[in-house]
C-alpha cells in the first residue's frame, strides 16, 4: 500500500448527500477478478452519456460535459469534497479502488457510510471527517476559486487551505501509523499468530461444532 | 455485581484476541461466507503473499450474483460472469474450501444459504464480502459486511481488525396489522431514523412485534440494518431461534446441542444495559410500505401520495427530492396508488426464503387473476435451490405460474442485475429487495421497494394497491 504522510491537490466537489456504491462504481464493471482498472469507469453512469459496458474503450466514451469531473478546472482533481453519508451501501471495495485509481488520495466530508470508510483506509485512501459548517465552507471556497487545492499533513492531522491556518481532523491512532507506513494489515495481524492460535484451540474445545464440515 | 451488557457487548467480548492501545481489536471470526465477486482479489492477495486459508472449516462458498436464473445446464453464457464463477470454482477447489457449485440443488443467495445450513449459529461472528451480511444477526450472531482486503485478512489470519460500534435499540412493541409484513417494519424504521441514523452502531431489534417474527421475518428485518447505515442487526435468541437450528446440516446434535442451547438462551441483553440511541415504534401504526425515491429513507406508506419538495425546509435534503423525483418520473402529491409498473421482482436476500413466497402466493390466490397486461415481465426468485424444492412440495410454483409469473433459478438476480435479469431505461419495478439507488436494477431503471404481498398484488393490478383490504 502507497504511504500518505503530506499531500497537496486539486479538490474537486460532489454535491449530493447519500451518494452511494452503485453510484461510485456500477454493477456491470464488479466483474472483473482484477484489482486494477476500476478508475475509468468511476461514476460511470454520471460522468458519460453513453451506456456504460465493461471493456469499452475510454476514448470512445461521450463524456457528460455537466459533470463536475469532466469540467476543465477540477481536472487532475485529487481530493473529493463530498456531502453527508459519502459510500453508503454495498461492501463493494471497488469504490474506494475506483476513486484512488482516478486519481483521488484524500475525502473530505462530514460523514461516511461504515463499510466505505473502513475500505478506504486499506487502499491508502484518506477518508477525512469534518464537521458540516466546514465543508460547506470549503465547497464555498471551491466554487469561488478555480484551481483551489488543499495540503493534507497526515502526521500533524491537519487539512492547509491556501489562505492560511490548519482546520485539524481525527483519526484513530492505529489506522494512522498504517498508513503513514503504507503498512501491511496482514502482516501486522500475523505477529499476533500465536495468541490467534491458542484462542481459536480455547474456543473450539468448548464450541466444537464451530469446526463442523459440511461436503 | 458484573455490569449489565447488550447482546452485541456480549459478542464482542466473546471474540476479542487482542486489543491496540486506540480500542482497535482483532476479533476472531467463527464463520466466513465466500462469494464470487468480492473474493478473487482477496484469494490474488493471499496467492502472491504465499499464505495459507488459515481455517478451511470456517469457511463456506457460493456463487450467487453472475449466475443465470433461467437454464442453466448449458452454463453462463457471458463470458465475463462466467470467468468470476470459474474464479471461485477454481480458488475453492484450489483450498479445499466447502462450496455449492451452480447446479448442485443447495446453491442459492449467500445469506439464504448460510442459515438454511445451519452454518449461522447464534453467539458467532459471521462475516462476507457483501453488505447485506447483517441477514445473520436475527441469530443472535454478530454478522456484518466486509470489503474485499478483509475477506483475505479474513483468511489469511481468522481475525478482523474491528472498533467497538455503538449500541443502538429500535425496540418495535404492539402488533402488526393485517397485511403487513417484516419488510413493513424495516422500511418504517429506515423512513424514520434514515440511512445514516444507524452509523456507527449495532442495532438490536427487539420488542413485541420482533418477537412474534418468524426466523424469515427476522432476518428480512436485520438484512436491511444496513440500508438504515448500521453493518450489524441483532435479534436476540429465544424458542424460534431455537426451533429453526434444530438438524440443519451444520448443527450441532446429541451432547453438543444440549451444550449450545445452554449457551445460546444467555444470549440476550441484560435487563439495564446501556444503549446510545433508543428509537421505538409501534407496530400497530405500520402500513404497507412503497419507497418512491432513489434512497430506502424515502418511503411513505400505501396511503400516502408522492412527497412535495416544496414542502421540505432543508435544502439539502429538498435538492435530494427533486433530483429522485425527476430520476423516477414522479409528480409530487400524486397517490401512490396511481403509480403503474411495468415489472415485479420477487426475490433477493432481503425477502426470497419460503415464508415469502408464501405470503406472494397467497395473495395472488385470493385475487384470482393474472398479471396486468402492463406488467412486462413477473418473476419469482427463490431464494435457494432448496427453498425452490420446498416452494414446488408446496404448491406455490403453480399459483405463480398459472397466473403468468416466470418461476425462476436461485440467485441474487434482478435485485443488482450483475446476470441478465435486468430493467431496462426507464422501467418501473415493484421489487421485493433492498436498494432503490440509480440504476440499481440496470441503468435507467425505476425502483420501488416493498413486502412481496406488496408486489404480488401490484403484478396482478397493474400498480400498487393496499393489501390490506385483500386481508
Amino acid at each position: 500500500m502507497e504511504p500518505f504522510r503530506i499531500h497537496t491537490g486539486i479538490v474537486a466537489p460532489m454535491d449530493r448527500e447519500n451518494v452511494d456504491t452503485d453510484a461510485i462504481i456500477p454493477k456491470q464493471f464488479l466483474k472483473s477478478i482484477k484489482r486494477t482498472g476500476f478508475g475509468e469507469n468511476l461514476f460511470d453512469a454520471w460522468r458519460f452519456l453513453d451506456p456504460g459496458v465493461p471493456g469499452a474503450d475510454p476514448a470512445t466514451r461521450r463524456a457528460n460535459p455537466d459533470f463536475v469531473l469532466n469540467q476543465p478546472r477540477f481536472r487532475g482533481a485529487s481530493i473529493l469534497l463530498a456531502r453527508k453519508n459519502f459510500g453508503c451501501g454495498s461492501s463493494r471495495e471497488h469504490a474506494p479502488w475506483a476513486l484512488q485509481q482516478y486519481g483521488f488520495r484524500a475525502l473530505i466530508a462530514p460523514s461516511y457510510a461504515d463499510i466505505f470508510f473502513n475500505n478506504c483506509f486499506k487502499n491508502g485512501l484518506l477518508p477525512i471527517v469534518l464537521p458540516e459548517h466546514r465543508v460547506a465552507a470549503l465547497f464555498d471556497d471551491v466554487a469561488a476559486f478555480p484551481g483551489y487545492k488543499l495540503t493534507i499533513d497526515l502526521g500533524r492531522q491537519v487539512v492547509e487551505p491556501p489562505s492560511g491556518g490548519a482546520i485539524p481532523f481525527e483519526v484513530e491512532a492505529f489506522r494512522k501509523e498504517c498508513l503513514l507506513g503504507g503498512l501491511d494489515e496482514i502482516g501486522m495481524t500475523l505477529r499476533h499468530a500465536d495468541k490467534i492460535r491458542a484462542f481459536e484451540a480455547e474456543r473450539l474445545l468448548r464450541q466444537p461444532w464451530l469446526a463442523t464440515t459440511v461436503r | 455485581m458484573s455490569t449489565p451488557r447488550t447482546l452485541y457487548d456480549k459478542i464482542w467480548d466473546e471474540h476479542v484476541v487482542h486489543s491496540e492501545s486506540d480500542g482497535t481489536a482483532l476479533l476472531y471470526i467463527d464463520r466466513h461466507l465466500v462469494h464470487e465477486v468480492t473474493s478473487p482479489q482477496a484469494f490474488e492477495g493471499l496467492d502472491l503473499a504465499g499464505r495459507k486459508v488459515w481455517r478451511i472449516s470456517a469457511n463456506l462458498a457460493v456463487s450467487d450474483h453472475n449466475v443465470p436464473t433461467t437454464d442453466r445446464s448449458h452454463g453462463i453464457a457471458d463470458p465475463v460472469s462466467r470467468l468470476q464463477v470459474d474464479t471461485l470454482d477454481a480458488n475453492c477447489d484450489r483450498h479445499g474450501i466447502t462450496q455449492f457449485k451452480m447446479n448442485d440443488r443447495r446453491q442459492g443467495i449467500v445469506h439464504v444459504i448460510g442459515p438454511e445450513q445451519g452454518a449461522t449459529l447464534p453467539g458467532t461472528t459471521v462475516v462476507c464480502g457483501d453488505s447485506h451480511t447483517s441477514t445473520h444477526g436475527a441469530f443472535g450472531a454478530l454478522a456484518h459486511g466486509i470489503g474485499t482486503s478483509e475477506v483475505e485478512h479474513v483468511l489469511a489470519t481468522q481475525t478482523l481488525l474491528a472498533r467497538k460500534a455503538k449500541n443502538m435499540l429500535v425496540r418495535v412493541d404492539g402488533r402488526l396489522g393485517r397485511g403487513c409484513s417484516a419488510k413493513d417494519i424495516v422500511l418504517a424504521v429506515i423512513g424514520k431514523i434514515g440511512t445514516a441514523g444507524g452509523t456507527g452502531h449495532t442495532i438490536e431489534f427487539a420488542g413485541d412485534a420482533i418477537r412474534a417474527l418468524s426466523m424469515e421475518g427476522r432476518m428480512t428485518v436485520c438484512n436491511m440494518a444496513i440500508e438504515a447505515g448500521a453493518r450489524a442487526g441483532l435479534i436476540a435468541v429465544d424458542e424460534t431461534t431455537i426451533a429453526y437450528l434444530r438438524g440443519r446440516p451444520y448443527s450441532p446434535s446429541g451432547a453438543e446441542w444440549e451444550l449450545a442451547e445452554q449457551y445460546w438462551r444467555t444470549l440476550r441483553s441484560d435487563p439495564d444495559a446501556h444503549f446510545d440511541t433508543v428509537v421505538t415504534l409501534d407496530a400497530s401504526e405500520i402500513r404497507p410500505q412503497v419507497t418512491w425515491g432513489t434512497s430506502p429513507e424515502m418511503v411513505v406508506s400505501i396511503a400516502d401520495r408522492v412527497p412535495d419538495p416544496q414542502r421540505e425546509r432543508d435544502p439539502g435534503r429538498r435538492d435530494a427530492m427533486e433530483r429522485a423525483l425527476r430520476y423516477m418520473a414522479l409528480e409530487p402529491n400524486r397517490p401512490i396508488t396511481d403509480i403503474r409498473i411495468d415489472k415485479v421482482f420477487i426475490g433477493s436476500c432481503t425477502n426470497s426464503r419460503i415464508e415469502d413466497l408464501r405470503e406472494a402466493a397467497a395473495v395472488v390466490r385470493r385475487l384470482g387473476a393474472s398479471v396486468a397486461s402492463n406488467v412486462k415481465l413477473a418473476m419469482v426468485v427463490p431464494g435457494s435451490g432448496l427453498v425452490k424444492e420446498q416452494a414446488e412440495r408446496e404448491g406455490l410454483d403453480r399459483i405463480f405460474k398459472g397466473a403468468g409469473f416466470e418461476w425462476r433459478e436461485a440467485g441474487c438476480s434482478m435485485c443488482l442485475a450483475m446476470n441478465a435479469d435486468r430493467l431496462e431505461p426507464g422501467e418501473r419495478c415493484a421489487s421485493t429487495s433492498n436498494r432503490n439507488f440509480e440504476g440499481r436494477q440496470g441503468a435507467g431503471g425505476r425502483t420501488h421497494l416493498v413486502s412481496p404481498a406488496m408486489a404480488a398484488a401490484a403484478a396482478i393490478e397493474g400498480h400498487f394497491v393496499d393489501v390490506r383490504r385483500l386481508a
